[in-house]
């Protein structure tokens, strides 16, 4: 962008010949060129945002300890199975004919604060213990999921358990191992 | 008559305020960057709706995707806990090798093939697939990785922090076994990486 010569350029009255004042003003356009150009390519290529992670604590296997009993009918158990589906039942395993349910405000979720509310009623305000138990047919997404849920439903006691054959056979005959 | 003449107004605006701002943001932009460390397979992080903000360094990460893991550690532990594991497959890195690993953000070749791997020259390094850290329990590769960092972390007084990377269409086994692995050395806290996701309301 050059300047353009506003000076008019008369004739000098006075005849007398002044030496011409140099602008001072340096012509910026390259160097802001070439400073926008660095911002883009640092913007694209920087993470600001920095990774955000969830925190998981697993118990500890490497010694035995004290296992505290605790009632059958206190727990839910939920087993992660295919196509993003799951199944869920109250107590023992093979006792109760389980629920096949998805993942979602609808499905987990509302079964979720339902038994919440139940076992809390019948046994005197005692919390609900959740069981995970993902099965090898579903996705790491599926298991973050459940967590999540129980994140947002608010329950405290949950853990995540190695799934049995017999969970494994039920997951078959519903469909949801494949 | 003197003819009315037209003042010409200049077309050059003042650049020094844009040319001001322009640095100040390029200044720091440079200086809050840190590079991207681009993924070794590609990784969907499932969302979570309650996440911490994890720390810039002193962690481990484990990336898990199309059945592959993949180890990385941070830059200054690189070094020892790349020389620990030689020694326990009795295999000695010379300096460069062992520079060229420092440059590397991840291991993923199993430990035998890592001393042609880290010799090749780093288009063809690029170029190639790499099948992963094994996890089997044979060979305990996974394991003895994760032991030694936090070997070499311990020295340094400070307790590593083990963050797991997974792809949301994983299948759980993969990320199952990383979690044994983790259990077994007696690392029961860890932290998943997730994206944020909207509470509901």
């Amino acid at each position: 962008m050059a300047e353009l010569d506003t000076s008019g350029g008369g004739k000098h009255k006075g005849g007398k010949v002044r030496s011409k004042k140099a602008s001072t003003r340096v012509d910026l356009t390259a160097m802001v060129d070439l400073a926008f150009l660095l911002i883009t390519f640092f913007m694209l290529t920087t993470t600001l945002a920095k990774p955000k992670a969830m925190d998981m604590a697993m118990p500890d296997t490497t010694k035995p300890q004290e296992q505290l009993a605790v009632p059958a009918t206190r727990t839910m158990t939920i087993l992660l199975g295919s196509n993003n589906k799951l199944e869920w039942y109250i107590g023992e395993t093979g006792k109760s004919a389980p629920t096949v349910d998805n993942f979602g405000k609808d499905g987990l979720r509302k079964a979720l604060i339902e038994n919440s509310n139940k076992i809390k009623a019948s046994h005197g305000g005692q919390p609900m213990i959740v069981l995970i138990k993902p099965s090898d047919k579903s996705t790491y997404n599926n298991f973050v999921n459940a967590l999540d849920e129980l994140n947002i439903t608010g329950i405290d006691e949950h853990a995540v358990v190695k799934i049995t054959q017999v969970e494994i056979d039920d997951l078959k005959k519903n469909g949801l191992y494949n | 008559m003197p003819r009315v003449k037209v003042q010409r107004k200049s077309t050059a605006t003042d650049m020094t305020a844009m040319c001001d701002v322009a640095f100040l943001l390029l200044t720091f932009f440079i200086l809050t960057s840190k590079f991207k460390t681009p993924d070794p397979v590609p990784i969907d992080i499932p969302g979570y709706t309650k996440t911490v903000v994890l720390p810039e360094d002193n962690i481990a990460t484990l990336t898990i995707g199309s059945g592959k893991v993949f180890f990385g550690v941070d830059q200054n532990l690189r070094k020892t806990t790349l020389e620990e594991v030689g020694k326990l497959y009795n295999i000695t890195f010379t300096p460069a090798e062992i520079n060229t690993f420092i440059g590397l953000p991840n291991v993923g070749v199993p430990i035998h093939s890592l001393k042609d791997y880290l010799n090749m020259d780093s288009e063809k390094r690029k170029a190639i697939q790499l099948p992963g850290v094994p996890t089997d329990s044979v060979s305990n590769e996974l394991f003895n990785w994760i032991k030694q960092a936090r070997l070499a972390d311990a020295a340094l007084n400070k307790p590593l922090r083990i963050t797991i990377k997974g792809d949301a269409k994983q299948e759980y086994p993969t990320v199952g076994r990383v979690i044994d692995i983790l259990q077994k050395q007696g690392a029961n806290k860890f932290s998943l990486i997730t994206a944020l996701k909207a509470a509901p309301k």
